[in-house]
């Protein structure tokens, strides 16, 4: 019994602390792209609250408590207060399986770093990302507003498209590892054979899905400005509107964490054996947790820096390249692990895989142009 | 607190939101609970340690086919769409073919002891993802295959039904 409660106790330990990480990550991130947008536009950025505007987040805080709640009059009101709250929830509980560190051991007793591990993690961030629209469909349709409307369906209609080539890419990362469970993930990448090198193009699939299932440019048309107001959340002001926002920057954190987790070996890092033998196993893990941090935040300025860089697609684009371009490119590289699999290399297979992928798609380049010509 | 309370609570849970998704007036409110039914489902199948089932229903009913339905309901107008209140005469049928349903049912439920699981044979471990493949990948491989072929001919059905014909009007 005292065993279940220090187990116990530890456990909230952990899920508050990764629920303060989390929330802390989110807040700066916005101070962050606002700092990266800058520098990639050659200006200041915000420079006013206090010193190189490092209080800027607690400003906005205070700002968006302090506007008008407004609740447009022929909306469903008690809808209308819930879409946010659901995308809230839903971008905090994807974390809940993510190893955030390893083993730690404190008066004998072990604790894992995690939240939970249960042996369908990553089938439960594939569940909790798939609800993840719900938020953005009930605030949409409950506005009682066209424009928010035809952000909500297309918000809708892109997550499930684009959750069919993520899956995919998941099944591969599952065919290498044989187990759903996150932590059994991390554990047979460790000593740096991280599943990137494994699964290049998996990878490439995946993060292009991330993109889109986060709504981050270039795949954010369900908030696109220049079609549609504001899109799902034209009508939301106030903190509301606020949840919305952190909420995007949530799931940007922790899918940089699931990425890190899948293919960049999760709280692996170089020297780790090192760093066991001359500090301890406990220290080895907690840098571990800054290597997973640090991973993911490097993901984060990937998301910011492809919003500064690359347009927004057209909706139809953003169609075929889900549907004809990312699900058979996904099929692709399930038959090539599978292949690797078998022969007993799945490095060489996966490399001669990806270069005979890029060689057909420039052949097929060439003859393409070649008949516009002709 | 005893599972067995747990349950109790769950099921009752069940039942409301499931009684709540025929007497909303709003089909938004009754597609909002049917997806709150599953998730109570779920954590039915959490409670039998079932835990591959309930991510698969979640991922399947509640991400997938709901959001589906949740995006065909809100393209319609709901404010000229609302069904006309029926005749009394239907009512009346219709509370007479449930009421007999009903008491059908109640007969069969009393006349035939169901029999309870076995409990010396009962494993925890059944509905673990592992105990599951080995189960669906080697004694009911066939049936198992048989249904993905179902599943592709219902997919290669919903494409030629979608697809327009030459000369069709474009909408």
């Amino acid at each position: 019994m005292e065993l279940l409660t220090s187990v116990f106790i530890a456990k909230a330990i952990i899920v508050g602390v990764v629920f303060a990480i989390t929330l802390g990550v989110a807040a700066y991130s916005t101070y962050f792209e606002r700092k990266i947008a800058a520098f990639m536009q050659d200006r200041v950025g915000p420079d006013r609250a206090g010193p190189f505007g490092i209080l800027q987040p607690l400003a906005d805080a205070v700002k968006m408590f302090m506007k008008e709640d407004f609740i447009p009059a022929n909306s469903n009101k008690w809808l209308f207060i819930a879409g946010p709250c659901i995308s809230m929830l839903t971008a905090l509980m994807t974390s809940a399986v993510v190893p955030f560190g390893d083993t730690v051991t404190i008066d004998g007793v072990s604790f894992d770093l995690q939240g939970i591990d249960v042996n369908i993690g990553i089938l439960w961030v594939f569940g909790i990302v798939s609800l993840g629209v719900y938020g953005i469909m009930i605030g949409g349709w409950a506005s009682n507003n066209k424009f928010a409307l035809l952000g909500a369906i297309r918000a809708a209609s892109q997550n499930i498209s684009y959750e069919l080539a993520m899956g995919m890419a998941i099944i591969t990362i599952l065919m290498i590892t044989g187990s759903l469970s996150t932590k059994e993930i991390v554990e047979v990448q460790q000593n740096g054979h991280w599943n990137i090198f494994y699964q290049p193009l998996g990878f490439i699939i995946f993060i292009i899905c991330a993109f889109a299932e986060c709504n981050r440019t270039p795949f954010d048309l369900p908030e696109c400005e220049t079609e549609l107001i504001g899109g799902y959340h034209t009508e939301y002001s106030s903190m509301k509107l606020g949840f919305y926002l952190f909420a995007e920057y949530i799931n940007m954190f922790i899918s940089g964490a699931v990425m890190a987790t899948l293919y960049f070996g999760g709280y692996d890092y170089p020297g780790i054996d090192f760093v066991t033998q001359q500090f301890g196993s406990n220290v080895a893990s907690f840098v571990g947790v800054g290597a997973l941090l640090g991973k993911s935040l490097a993901f984060v300025f990937v998301f910011m820096w492809v919003r500064w860089t690359i347009p927004r697609f057209r909706y139809d684009q953003l169609m075929n390249l889900g549907w004809t371009g990312l699900i058979p490119l996904a099929m692709y590289n399930v038959v090539i692990t599978g292949l690797g699999i078998l022969l007993g290399k799945p490095f060489m297979v996966s490399v001669a895989g990806l270069i005979l992928l890029i060689a057909a798609l420039f052949v097929y380049d060439q003859l393409t142009v070649k008949k516009k010509i002709a | 607190m005893e599972i067995s309370n747990i349950w109790y609570f769950l099921s009752a849970l069940t039942l409301l939101s499931a009684l709540m998704v025929i007497l909303s007036k709003n089909p938004i409110h009754s597609v909002l609970y049917l997806v709150f039914t599953f998730f109570c489902i779920s954590a039915h199948y959490v409670l039998l340690n079932a835990q591959f089932l309930m991510a698969v229903n979640i991922i399947v009913y509640a991400g997938a086919i709901m959001v589906l339905f949740l995006f065909v309901i809100m393209m319609f107008d709901l404010k000229k769409n609302t069904p006309e209140a029926k005749s009394s005469m239907t009512k009346l049928a219709g509370s007479i073919v449930a009421g007999s349903l009903l008491v059908v049912l109640i007969a069969i439920v009393r006349k035939n002891a169901i029999p309870g699981p076995a409990l010396e044979k009962f494993n925890s471990q059944t509905g673990m993802v592992e105990n599951l493949g080995q189960v669906l990948y080697g004694e009911f491989l066939l049936p198992f295959e048989l249904v993905s072929i179902l599943f592709f001919v219902a997919m290669v059905g919903a494409v030629l039904l979608g697809k327009r014909e030459a000369g069709e009007r474009n909408f």
